[in-house]
């Protein structure tokens, strides 16, 4: 009983101290980025044919995710409004709800499990294959290269994309609705416009550029560091879904309470 | 005047409790093809790597082409990196780019040339190393030996004066093995560099070295030509050779 005890604390002791390591890596990973990235030559192609690939890829999926939250959360919601006499409320709560939280944080989370694996798998690879060691024999700078430019598509490929889950969460939604009852595409788009103010947008919005900025960051600092080969490389990918994956959740925490801060009058 | 192209003095390197290095000193002349054998896990690829500062020694001093490796600055480090080829053990080929994009990463990264030298570069080391037919072909669809000289036209195409290679032969058949030391030594001749090659390959030593070191538990415990090293009466050297040789015999 003892002994396995022990055990136990032995393995909760090692994982609290590996977790805490990698968060002190990725700061100052993540401190170098912010010192790399104003620094020339600017790698605008890399960056753009990034941002393309990371997008394309996550399209489809995050499409889909978004057309069924928007339709669940519309079948789940409606019933409970109609209890209390509040159907007219449903666009309205639903736009409030998808543009303020679940639209940034699913996509966020979708783009983690997607992108930041695919990061962390790739860059692992190169550099268990020595390929980030034969850039940089070559004179090529390769944080610069292979982590600033990924980073940096990730932070502003993401607000792009939640925009459209957003848009596509409000067509499932519509979908769920008609089901039901009649209602016009412009009177529930405009139900949402008037309820959904400028300051649910921002915020909504702009935390959407530091989960990408986390998705990315996460992602390359595990494969540029990955260790032991192929096992290293499966090692990078699956933590960097954890992780960012994590730090999303917590980032969102902290951030809606700096935005309650900031606009009181949301509410 | 330069005389020596790598001087290195005293070098240390541990991981851990691991001693990898332990005073090792080298000096390499100007021309000079040395060929750095030792059992695995001796340090060789160590030595190789402390030696383009992808890995920071505990002590000692690197100088390359007079310059101390250890006290330049990413500028610096990287404008004499230009100056060098590194041929890795397993190629080092960039997946996601096609052969031409792998060659031409280097030179358009560092060199303000012409799209024309830029591409009658390619074309030449290609010729060079028999696979111009591969330039649009990806990694994944060559074979060990044509990734290894793709990999060498790669650090070549930048008219290196020394060039470091890392286990060039490792993985490879005793015939491709063959043409692969024929052709560093053709390379050699043809772009006249100075070279430091790192092998367990007695026969791809024969072919490419003048001189040679052996490295064991950290130090240089042998130096002199490949005929002398084969031929010593050491008993670490007669079994380190004498079971190399009997098992490329065995191979051939």
């Amino acid at each position: 009983m003892k002994f396995q005890k022990d055990k136990l604390f032995a393995v909760t002791q090692h994982q609290l101290s590996s977790f805490f390591e990698t968060l002190a890596g990725l700061s100052i990973f993540s401190v170098r980025f912010f010192k790399e990235v104003f620094l020339p030559p600017y790698e605008i192609v890399e960056i753009k044919k990034h941002m393309i690939e990371l997008g394309m890829k996550t399209l489809p999926i995050v499409g889909v995710t978004g057309f069924i939250i928007g339709l669940v959360m519309t079948m789940q919601l409606q019933p409970v409004l109609q209890r209390f006499g509040a159907e007219a409320f449903l666009p309205g709560s639903i736009g409030i709800t998808i543009v303020r939280e679940l639209g940034p944080v699913i996509t966020a989370l979708i783009f983690a499990g997607r992108v930041s694996s695919g990061i962390g798998a790739e860059l692992g690879s190169m550099r268990v294959t020595e390929q980030i060691d034969a850039m940089e024999v070559s004179g090529v700078n390769p944080f610069r290269f292979l982590v600033v430019t990924r980073v940096f598509a990730t932070t502003f490929i993401l607000p792009i994309l939640t925009v459209y889950v957003i848009f596509i969460s409000l067509i499932g939604s519509y979908i769920a609705v008609v089901l039901v009852q009649n209602m016009t595409w412009e009177y529930f788009t405009g139900r949402v416009i008037f309820a959904v103010e400028f300051a649910d947008v921002i915020p909504g919005i702009l935390k959407t550029f530091v989960f990408g900025f986390i998705v990315g960051i996460v992602g390359a600092y595990l494969g540029f560091n990955a260790k032991n080969g192929t096992e290293g490389v499966g090692k990078a990918s699956t933590t960097s879904v954890v992780i960012s994956s994590l730090l999303i959740l917590v980032f969102d925490m902290v951030l809606v309470k700096l935005t309650l801060w900031l606009w009181p009058n949301v509410n | 005047m330069l005389t020596s192209m790598v001087k290195i003095k005293d070098l240390h390197k541990s991981f851990d409790d691991l001693v990898v290095l332990d005073g090792v000193s080298l000096n390499v002349e100007i021309g000079q093809n040395m060929v750095v054998f030792g059992r695995s896990g001796t340090g060789k690829s160590v030595l190789l790597k402390c030696l383009m500062r992808l890995m920071i020694p505990d002590s000692g001093e690197i100088f390359i082409k007079d310059k101390n490796v250890l006290n330049l600055n990413r500028n610096e480090l990287n404008e004499l990196r230009k100056d060098i080829g590194f041929l890795f053990q397993g190629s080092a080929l960039y997946d996601s780019m096609t052969v031409r994009e792998n060659l031409e990463f280097p030179l358009v990264r560092n060199f303000n040339l012409q799209q024309d030298e830029i591409n009658d570069r390619i074309n030449r080391v290609l010729e060079a190393v028999d696979l111009s037919d591969a330039i649009d072909k990806m990694p994944s669809e060559l074979s060990g030996g044509m990734r290894k000289r793709i990999g060498l036209a790669r650090s070549i195409i930048t008219k290196p004066t020394l060039m470091l290679y890392d286990e060039p032969t490792t993985g490879l058949d005793p015939i491709s093995s063959k043409e692969i030391s024929t052709l560093i030594v053709d390379l050699q001749h043809a772009f006249k560099m100075t070279s430091i090659v790192v092998t367990h390959d007695v026969l791809c030593a024969k072919i490419i070295a003048d001189c040679a070191i052996v490295l064991d538990g950290g130090h240089i415990v042998h130096e002199g030509t490949i005929k002398e090293l084969l031929t010593a009466e050491d008993p670490f050297l007669k079994n380190f050779f004498s079971d190399k040789v009997i098992k490329n015999n065995g191979r051939n």
